[in-house]
């Protein structure tokens, strides 16, 4: 019966709680309609994604999201460097391959995400299979150091996640 | 008290700026689109973000009441940002890469935008096929 009315648990979750940050002030009504909202929302799109998100260590997201902001930030000021004082005939972009150990399509999607969100790498392309991501990089004079932290600071910790 | 705030909030804004300005230079001073694409990521996160902590500050400080309104756009931004810039490079690729200029992908032989995997699952793999059907039967 829950598992009927809640497809997806956590959807559910994350959509009260945008709306009551949408409505911005606690109201007993808005919270009502929050949960009408995340019975009926889920349902409708229950046919796009038929399979149960699952998340292993969910407490983990959080030591994550940490490293994720911190990430950014200092590459933020790298890429900002390289934007305003490297020449262009220095600059040594590169594209790379991680092989993929996750296997998760929601796992793989916050990867690729995450990449993206760091400046310096855009994550461009899955392989055919979804078994390695293509990845372009800014500035990778040593493309597989930067292969190594991408496996060792995210992968490894999404895999804890969600597998 | 109010000073420090006030200080606290021009420094977000003048960062936020810096690095929204720094993002733009770089759309124009990067040599190529795909190392022009890395600039508006910049402006996307830092850039972004620094204006909303102004925000959420000089609520926090000097507004009626606390805004939750700047943790919603952080939270649309970050979902969609990466999508839109999947979508350039995607686009890109068709138009000036040719699959013998990228990288060997392993053992599924083709890159998604070259291959002609579209009409088939995108997830092989016997288990992720049992999982769904778990799902499906529940």
């Amino acid at each position: 019966m829950i598992r009927r009315l809640f497809p997806h648990p956590y959807l559910s979750a994350m959509l009260v709680i945008v709306w009551m940050l949408l409505v911005n002030r606690f109201a007993w009504g808005s919270l009502v309609f929050a949960v009408i909202l995340s019975i009926a929302i889920p349902a409708l799109t229950e046919p796009y994604w038929p399979a149960r998100a699952r998340l292993r260590h969910p407490g983990k997201i959080l030591v994550y999201v940490t490293i994720v902001v911190h990430d950014i930030i200092r590459a933020n000021i790298d890429v900002a460097l390289i934007v305003l004082f490297k020449p262009n005939r220095n600059l040594q972009p590169a594209w790379i391959t991680i092989p993929l150990e996750l296997r998760s399509p929601e796992a793989i999607t916050v990867l690729a995400s995450t990449i993206t969100l760091t400046p310096g790498t855009v994550s461009s392309d899955l392989s055919q299979n979804g078994h390695a991501l293509l990845v372009h990089c800014l500035h990778a004079p040593e493309p597989q150091e930067v292969i190594d932290e991408i496996k060792t600071r995210y992968e490894a910790r999404l895999k804890e996640i969600f597998e | 008290m109010d000073l420090a705030g006030e200080i606290l909030i021009s420094a977000m804004l003048v960062i936020g700026g810096a690095f929204g300005l720094v993002g733009s230079y770089g759309l124009v001073k990067l040599p190529d689109q795909m190392t022009r694409l890395h600039a508006p990521t910049k402006a996307a996160t830092l850039g972004v973000g620094g204006i909303m902590i102004a925000s959420l500050l000089w609520f926090g400080f000097f507004g009626e009441r606390a805004s939750w309104h700047e943790f919603l756009i952080v939270l649309f931004l970050f979902l969609t940002a990466p999508i839109t810039g999947l979508m350039i490079a995607k686009t890109n690729m068709h138009l000036t890469w040719r699959p013998d200029e990228l990288p060997y992908p392993g053992e599924d032989m083709h890159w998604a935008t070259f291959g002609d995997s579209a009409d088939r699952s995108l997830m092989d793999g016997d288990a992720d096929l049992d999982n769904t059907e778990r799902d499906l039967r529940e």
